[in-house]
């Protein structure tokens, strides 16, 4: 059994892959079901699993899935036979199937359509992300909810919200026009993004679906760029994943502890990544219109020449945060467009311009700020003030290993450990 | 595809407004409704008299409670509805945010449920 078996499932999962989103896509722009598109699409597997041990494993695997599912959908209707509306759908779908038949293989790529219906702007910007990962890519809720630190059950019922949502308030099915695409393109990279962030944050891929959450959505990233060849901010995007990915493991010593950009060993970074990420970002900027995405691998690029020239290129850093500062209002960019301040001009330049963001309340517990001001400190001669920043930067971070290399840092600037007297609040 | 744009607003700050503001609304509105009927999307839609006007009726056990006011005190009210039909979602949202309304309050977009 298992040796018939084996290559069947082998073929449903390579089938599953590429097909998934495809078969959603297709199956629901049609009626907007997409919790329906869901399981009959999971009932064509599985029929698939218990068929083609008998029958073999079709020509076109993902016409027979595509068939198999909208013949669900048809019962699914039929069920439903309460609603006046059934008979049209059922209506609806008997052409769909007539017109599958007579073109075999053509199912029509619309997953661009389904990604601009996740991220639609009706729908909760903290749902497109994980939508689009369960939606195009097929991940089941456990695996998304653990992604996103959310509790399974929790996840499940956002996203059954916003299906429902985008079923009952007919969100439609399309690529935006022209004039509108530029704002519901940034929607879409914004969710692709939330998706890899969500990956990256988990720096020692000890979490097996976290860092394959990156690689997701590198995928998605992958997908738009390909669909959307023409759109700078798309290709902005992929780069920047790319940049980041190519530094995963650097990011952690051999034996876990926290390795800071400046300090990585080049040799560790992937290559291949970076070049592909540098080629992007050159179509990109050919195309004349610049943005988040584009600014942000520009930064990434400007780090990563340190492998060529042994240093990084702090002028076209600082210049890039500058023209991101200007477009987000982010007291994140502020913070690291002083630092980069620090490398051209000096010390005292770069504290002044952390200065400017520290009256804003979303740098009070922001760590990097803290940290970033430690280390400024150290080095311009105030080790008092330099104590006083890093202890508050060890308070607020939560990731041990970045914990533990404050504590250090911290430890060689001031030169004494920090002394574990009774708390008192100051 | 139906929906309704509830259209809320502060209708104290509307009671307050001078004649010449209010009927600078009133042709705005004017000019919108006729917009969406050339549009072919109009269905219908009417001004609400303020929430003083209303009256709130609930049965329970058989027994009728009939109480003056709105069902909620809010700090916008619902002024008016336009009911539309578009194809979809997208066309709703771009008739709601031309709505005179919108800019001065909040235009909630339902879809309807069609029987």
């Amino acid at each position: 059994m298992a040796a018939i078996d084996d290559p069947v499932r082998r073929a449903a999962e390579a089938v599953a892959r590429d097909s998934y989103g495809k078969l959603i896509a297709f199956l629901t722009a049609r009626t907007g079901d997409m919790a329906g598109a869901e399981d009959a699409l999971s009932d064509a597997f599985a029929a698939a699993l218990s068929e083609w041990p008998k029958s073999g494993i079709p020509d076109n695997p993902r016409a027979w899935l595509a068939s198999v599912a909208r013949r669900k959908r048809i019962d699914q209707f039929r069920r439903r036979r309460t609603r006046r509306d059934a008979s049209e759908h059922i209506a609806l779908l008997a052409r769909e199937l007539d017109a599958a038949r007579s073109e075999t293989a053509a199912i029509p790529d619309e997953r661009l359509g389904l990604m601009f219906v996740c991220a639609h702007r009706a729908i909760d910007p903290a749902v497109r992300a994980p939508l689009m990962l369960r939606t195009v890519l097929g991940l089941d809720t456990a695996s998304i909810a653990s992604a996103f630190l959310v509790a399974p059950k929790t996840m499940a019922q956002r996203l059954v919200r916003a299906q429902s949502r985008i079923r009952l308030a007919h969100i439609p099915f399309r690529v935006p026009e022209a004039s509108e695409l530029h704002d519901r393109l940034a929607d879409v990279l914004d969710a692709i993004y939330a998706a890899f962030a969500a990956g990256w944050s988990d720096p020692g891929g000890t979490e097996i679906r976290r860092r394959d959450l990156a690689a997701e959505a590198i995928w998605l990233g992958r997908l738009v760029a390909s669909l959307l060849p023409d759109a700078p901010e798309a290709l902005g995007l992929l780069a920047l994943m790319l940049y980041a990915e190519a530094r995963r493991t650097a990011r952690r010593s051999d034996r876990g502890e926290y390795v800071p950009l400046a300090e990585q060993d080049t040799a560790s970074w992937d290559q291949e990544m970076i070049a592909e990420a540098e080629t992007l970002l050159r179509r990109a900027g050919g195309m004349g219109e610049i943005g988040r995405f584009q600014l942000e691998a520009a930064i990434q690029s400007a780090h990563v020449v340190r492998r060529v020239t042994g240093r990084a290129d702090w002028v076209a850093i600082e210049q890039l945060y500058a023209a991101l500062e200007s477009m987000t209002d982010s007291p994140v960019v502020t913070i690291n467009r002083a630092i980069a301040v620090a490398e051209t001009q000096g010390e005292p330049a770069g504290l002044a311009v952390l200065d400017s963001v520290a009256g804003d309340k979303r740098v009070v517990d922001y760590q990097p700020y803290w940290a970033a001001r430690a280390g400024l400190l150290v080095r311009s001669g105030d080790l008092a003030a330099a104590d006083r920043a890093y202890r508050r930067a060890i308070g607020l971070e939560a990731d041990p290993a970045v914990r533990r290399f404050l504590i250090e840092r911290r430890a060689v600037a001031v030169g004494s450990d920090i002394e574990f007297g009774p708390w008192v609040p100051r | 595809m139906q929906y309704l744009l509830l259209i809320y607003g502060d209708e104290n700050a509307m009671a307050a407004a001078t004649e010449a503001n209010a009927g600078k609304m009133l042709a705005a509105y004017g000019a919108y409704a006729e917009a969406m009927g050339k549009a072919g999307v109009l269905q219908g839609g009417n001004r609400l008299r303020p929430t003083s006007a209303s009256t709130t009726v609930r049965v329970a056990n058989g027994k009728t409670t009939v109480l003056d006011g709105p069902y909620v005190e809010t700090k916008e009210q619902l002024g008016g509805y336009f009911l539309i039909d578009v194809p979809d979602l997208d066309a709703a949202l771009s008739w709601a945010e031309r709505c005179p309304g919108a800019s001065t309050g909040v235009i909630e977009v339902r879809p309807i449920w069609a029987m």
